[in-house]
């Protein structure tokens, strides 16, 4: 009864079908271009620590090495760099506060506080710690 | 206007072939059918041999969960007008192993659910004398949105690392675990926890956050892993600080 | 490498990313942006190095740093993992990335103990 024209196939027996998964997978979606855009922007959160700990070292190995890292940084292919660096590094802010009540579910007297007052508060700390770099960096106004 | 619209639908029959292939069919264009009416449209009308489930038609039974143009939905809750001109893509659901055109086997699902005892633990019973368990409105808020689970599988489909990492626990079944551990009436937690905090359970997922997109009763399944992120991590430390405090 | 518990690395990761989404931008922004074009001016040369020889700066700086090698160390591990499908090589790309973070952290303490 059954017209069996698949080699492989023997009756009674279930004969699934599983797709293979291609390698670049996370392209075939937007919502899944969007997360590994996230998931990438670690190397330059690595990047910009790595960079910090160069300028301390820059500061440490005295005043003509420090006036050389400054000068590196204002060739303008590093400006560029640098600018794209903080356009990435803001995506990695942006996604992760908007993230974080998910984790994050705290309550105040037995109530849940809502997910956007959670979200605000961790912008409100985004603020905050702006704030203070610019006072603590910012000389002369 | 138009008036019929094209179906392009996935077909597989393990006698016949060992890859999957594609038929098209016309349908008439219907604005108040669901891409369901479509394909009961076809399997009355021009081709019974087309294999897919369905049963209440109302989106609560979870059985027609399909791709409807790569997108994991409930095919008797998507309107065809949404998906205008067409041609309209229906595949399986992706990440389950299909057995016949538009049905995939899910039975692993079903394995891993029973993994997290989706139902209410006690360490004891109380009699029966002492009345039953009470729970306030606020108690209830705290699992309700999770309980609304229809194991419809969409959020598996979504999920790409279920696809890649076969053995992930997945989202509808951590999902659930805390369904149960947030009730105030369980105390299972302790024991869920061992199924779920290693590298299968809730360590697998990477927050791609998908299963919640797609969920049609918003459960959030991506947020519920995460929660659960949080309480293991503060419950390890917790054991590191006071190791006999827990078991 | 032993086996770390994934909630350890997991912490590691969230702490790393909290960090770094407060503060890294207006780092960046002042620090390699508006000072070099000279929108602001920085403290003098021998104002830096008395700020970051303050204890509260080199645990700060250490503290940031590390946590934004293993942030990145997590994360790009199941990157790698999981977007190029390299599930075969599982423990090499863990001794590899947190192992990197690891040394870098090492560094960063030597730095900021010692030589600053
Ligand atoms: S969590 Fe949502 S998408 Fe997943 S099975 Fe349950 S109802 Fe369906
Ligand atoms: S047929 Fe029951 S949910 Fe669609």
């Amino acid at each position: 009864m059954v017209r069996a024209v698949n080699p492989d196939y023997t009756p009674h027996h279930p004969k699934w079908y599983r797709r293979r998964i291609p390698i670049f997978w996370w392209i075939r979606k937007r919502a899944y271009v969007k997360f590994i855009a996230r998931e990438l922007t670690s190397p330059f959160v690595a990047y910009a620590a790595a960079l910090l700990l160069m300028q301390v070292w820059a500061l440490a190995r005295g005043g003509a090495a420090y006036a050389r890292f400054l000068a590196w940084l204002q060739l303008g292919p590093v400006l560029i760099w640098h600018g794209a660096l903080l356009i990435i590094l803001l995506f990695h802010t942006v996604t992760w506060l908007n993230l974080a009540p998910k984790a994050i579910v705290l309550h105040v007297r037995g109530r849940r506080i809502p997910d956007a007052a959670v979200v605000a508060g961790h912008y409100a700390a985004w603020l905050a710690v702006s704030t203070f770099l610019v006072w603590l960096l910012v000389r002369g106004w | 206007m138009a008036e019929s619209i094209t179906i392009e639908v996935q077909r597989y029959r393990p006698e016949e072939q060992s890859q999957p292939s594609w038929q098209t069919y016309e349908v008439p264009f219907q604005p108040e059918w669901m891409v369901l009416d479509a394909l009961n449209y076809i399997k009355d009308n021009l081709d019974g041999t087309l294999s897919y489930r369905w049963s209440c038609r109302m989106g609560v039974c979870g059985s027609c969960g399909m791709m409807v143009n790569g997108e994991p939905v409930l095919t008797c809750a998507a309107y065809l007008k949404g998906f205008t001109p067409g041609p309209i893509r229906v595949e399986p659901l992706t990440g389950f192993p299909v057995i016949r055109d538009l049905i995939g086997d899910m039975s692993d699902f079903l394995e891993k659910l029973s993994r997290v005892s989706p139902w209410i633990m006690r360490e004891e019973e109380p009699p029966l004398s002492k009345g039953e368990h009470l729970q306030t409105p606020e108690q209830l808020a705290e699992y309700k949105g999770y309980s609304m689970c229809i194991n419809c599988m969409l959020c598996y489909a979504a999920c790409p690392i279920y696809e890649l990492e076969p053995g992930f626990i997945g989202p509808a079944a951590i999902a659930l675990a805390q369904r149960y551990n947030l009730d105030s009436r369980d105390q299972g937690a302790a024991e869920r926890m061992k199924t779920l905090s290693d590298a299968e359970g809730i360590w697998a997922c990477t927050f791609v956050g998908e299963c919640s997109t797609v969920c049609p009763k918003n459960v959030d399944p991506a947020g519920a892993i995460q929660r659960y992120k949080l309480a293991a991590t503060v419950d390890h430390f917790k054991s590191m600080v006071l190791p006999w405090s827990e078991r | 490498m032993g086996r770390v518990k994934e909630p350890i690395l997991w912490a590691l990761f969230s702490g790393g990313g909290m960090v770094a989404a407060l503060v890294l931008p207006a780092l960046v922004f002042l620090l390699w942006i508006a000072a070099p074009l000279g929108w602001v001016t920085l403290p003098s040369y021998g104002e830096l190095v008395e700020l970051v020889r303050h204890p509260i700066s080199r645990l700060s700086i250490f503290a940031l740093a590390s946590l934004s090698f293993y942030h990145w160390a997590h994360r790009f591990r199941y990157t790698l993992y999981d977007g190029l499908q390299l599930y075969h090589l599982n423990e090499l790309i863990a001794v590899l990335t947190y192992g990197s973070a690891t040394l870098l952290t090492l560094a960063a303490g030597f730095l900021l103990v010692a030589v600053v």
